[in-house]
């Protein structure tokens, strides 16, 4: 997916303008924050479980290139097969060879966020597969040819006539000739148009919540279960996944799992979790006949041996952007590529480089409330304070900013000349505005002045009233 | 941790926004720390904490400003200042920046031990937990961001509120969520800003109350700002002002008459 990160400022813009997407977001801050408040309340372990699961993935990614080897063994080992990709494009080209080599012509996708970031669909699509998305949030994307901007919720930003109205256009020609406006309805309609595509897809594609090296078994989690028809129904299963995904055991999954639905939806657990391991076996009924796993790098392993390791141990959950009062604000496509929010902030700029999404770290109060709901407690505020320290000193920031900086930071640097100068300011500033006591304008001044009034300063300094007042103490 | 010495003196951090924009927020400062039986001085060697530095990537000023305040408060018991943010960039960051420099780190860490925000060291070092005070108003309370979250501090201020005679005193719905001032963030991204603004202040009339008061004073000419754009009356003050006794003259974005 190509990055439009660089036009943070446009989108936001217009995202704040746009009714619905405001009302969307009103409710997701309702529904999101809620139920996860009271599912961590409920769970008196909760705050331990949290660093268990940053423990887990320290341990994984002191000893990352381990687990890899281990997880591929035994993936091979069932009879699966491994391919390591350092790109997208890269990723992208393994897909599409063994969807060739399996004479596929259909495709079916389970959600996931790694094949977001592959572009994985555009890929599928060139090389002339008809793909599927099974999610139905997905599933509503493909059609109005949008891109998620939640990575949980992907259609949050959806309202439900948009989604009549589109299931009535691409649904009429599969025989559903009349517009639903029932939630059930619609959801309904589309279980049956995709049941169809169930049935007659040659591969399925899934991304991964965890890789469990133990035992090469892949682990996702949805609610909908289309994620299991995408395994087994198909006769080729192909999972897509990032190289942090793998953890070391079942037993660290089971911790990861109580975190993940909880952070993530305010769910104890989600409506399916499903393992994978390997193709079908010759006492099994049913699966896939082939197995394979793309495992992409994409910067990951840059960031491991650099000061934004600890990112790597994301689990997609998205309560950081539930908690944002800046997502809260403009929505995920303001974000303009794949992951937004807190997370996306950080992971972007080191995914579609750092110059291409200046604006996303600096968009952000460092308010904490992300680094306090994130189920593995990533520093994100730090993570976004280093990535401004790296566009500082590659001068990114726009140059009236730092010259504006340098001024602040000369003066604050003599105290003296900083107490002359400042007396004479505020005290003109004070005189100026003592009546009306705010300024609607103010030179210099535009970006506060644009959104509200700046209050008139009082007009002497502290330091300059203290200093007085002692002087007449001694007289 | 509970305070240990005889007399202790302390060292007011102004913080940069007290002295320019609010000196009576200071001037409250002093008088609180007074009354709690401390001798307050204030070094003249202080400008700002280095938090727009520090935020904005050039850790290299921020990094002489941090070792600027280290010096200015070398000699005191204990150093309070009027606001969660800055205090919390000194007593939480100020070691960060000093992570490769032995020397500069042991300063930073022993500052850090004794800095605290003003209200949480009324109550959490000088065992304060009523405060002779009165005020007419039915008051919410705004949880600034780093004195929540780098802090701690939430509990104290309502404590105290509860003891200020007069105040009627209404939960702010949200009170934990940012206001949008972000330092230089509110410059940068006004649209975005604005918006979080105008969300904290329909919080604000939603609660009733005829006063909000908060514990950082860049959130209150933030949500002050907000609140005469939005042609509302609503008092704006500093916690310490009223707990001091102070908030008598014009809140904050009000003129004179
Ligand atoms: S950064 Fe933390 S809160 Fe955000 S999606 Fe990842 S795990 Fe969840």
């Amino acid at each position: 997916m190509e990055s439009k990160s660089h036009d943070f400022k446009v989108r936001s813009g217009q995202a704040l303008k746009d009714p619905f997407l405001q009302s969307a977001l009103e409710n997701l801050s309702l529904g999101f924050v809620e139920s996860r408040r009271k599912c961590a309340e409920a769970l008196p372990e909760f705050e331990a479980l949290r660093d268990l699961g940053k423990n887990i993935y320290d341990h994984t990614l002191e000893n990352l290139d381990f687990y890899l080897r281990r997880y591929e063994e035994k993936v091979i080992e069932s009879g699966g097969h491994v391919h390591w990709a350092s790109t997208p494009d890269e990723a992208c080209r393994i897909a599409t060879d063994i969807c060739d080599q399996a004479k596929a012509k259909k495709v079916i996708r389970g959600k996931s966020m790694i094949g977001e970031e592959m572009g994985i669909n555009d890929a599928l699509d060139e090389a002339g597969f008809e793909t599927t998305e099974t999610d139905l949030g997905e599933y509503i994307l493909q059609l109005a040819e949008e891109p998620p901007s939640h990575i949980v919720a992907p259609a949050i930003h959806k309202t439900k006539d948009e989604i009549s109205d589109l299931f009535q256009v691409y649904h009429a020609d599969r025989g559903f000739t009349e517009r639903q406006t029932e939630r059930t309805a619609l959801v309904q309609e589309a279980r049956q148009v995709l049941r169809e595509s169930f049935i007659s897809a040659d591969v399925g594609i899934t991304g991964a919540n965890f890789l469990i090296a133990e035992t090469g078994s892949n682990i996702i989690v949805t609610n909908e279960g289309n994620g299991d028809l995408t395994c087994t129904l198909p006769k080729v299963h192909i999972v897509t996944a990032a190289i942090d995904k793998v953890i070391p055991s079942v037993e660290d999954a089971m911790v990861l799992l109580r975190l993940l639905g909880r952070s993530a939806t305010g769910q104890e657990i989600t409506a399916y979790t499903t393992f994978t391991t390997g193709p079908k076996r010759a006492e099994d009924d049913d699966g896939p006949e082939e197995y394979h796993v793309i495992l992409l790098d994409n910067g990951r392993s840059t960031m491991l041996a650099n000061e934004f390791r600890d990112m790597l141990r994301c689990i997609r959950c998205g309560a950081c952007m539930n908690h944002c009062p800046v997502y809260g604000s403009v929505g995920g496509h303001a974000y303009g590529w794949v992951y937004p929010g807190p997370m996306g902030s950080v992971l972007t700029p080191m995914m579609v480089g750092l110059d291409k999404a200046v604006d996303l770290p600096n968009a952000c109060t460092l308010n904490g409330r992300c680094q306090d709901v994130c189920p593995v407690r990533i520093p994100l505020p730090k993570l976004l304070r280093a990535h401004r320290t790296w566009q500082h000193e590659r001068k990114f920031n726009s140059s009236v900013f730092r010259f504006g900086l340098g001024i602040w930071t000369f003066f604050a640097r003599h105290p003296n000349l900083y107490q002359f100068c400042t007396r004479i300011v505020m005290s003109v500033m004070g005189s100026l505005g003592r009546r009306k006591g705010v300024f609607n304008r103010m030179p210099f001044a535009g970006g506060w002045t644009q959104a509200r009034d700046l209050p008139t300063p009082q007009g002497k300094t502290f330091q300059a009233a203290w200093r007085a007042k002692q002087r007449e103490k001694k007289q | 941790m509970i305070n240990e010495h005889v007399n202790p003196s302390v060292g007011l951090f102004v913080t940069c926004l007290a002295d320019l924009y609010r000196p009576s927020v200071a001037f409250a400062a002093v008088k609180l720390l007074e009354d709690a039986g401390v001798t307050v001085e204030v070094p003249r060697a202080q400008t700002c904490c280095g938090q727009p530095a520090l935020n904005n990537g050039d850790l290299g000023h921020a990094r002489v400003l941090a070792m600027q305040v280290i010096d200015a408060f070398a000699e005191f018991d204990y150093v309070v200042g009027p606001s969660g943010s800055c205090m919390g960039t000194i007593k939480t960051h100020y070691v960060e920046l000093f992570e490769d420099d032995p020397e500069g780190l042991m300063k930073a860490q022993d500052l850090a031990e004794r800095s605290h925000e003003l209200i949480s060291f009324l109550t959490d070092i000088m065992g304060i937990s009523q405060i002779d005070a009165t005020y007419d108003g039915t008051v919410t309370y705004h949880d600034s961001c780093a004195g929540l979250r780098e802090l701690g501090i939430q509990e104290q201020p309502r404590r105290l509120l509860d003891g200020v005679q007069g105040i009627a005193f209404k939960e702010l719905k949200d009170s934990i969520v940012c206001c949008g001032f972000g330092g230089t963030f509110c410059v940068k991204y006004p649209e975005i800003s604005g918006k979080m603004v105008d969300d904290k202040c329909s919080r604000i009339e939603e609660s009733g109350a005829d006063t909000v008061l908060a514990g950082d004073l860049g959130c209150l000419l933030n949500i002050a700002g907000r609140l005469r754009r939005r042609g509302e009356t609503t008092r704006v003050y500093h916690i310490a002002e009223v707990l001091a006794g102070m908030a008598g003259g014009p809140s904050i974005g009000d003129g004179e008459n």
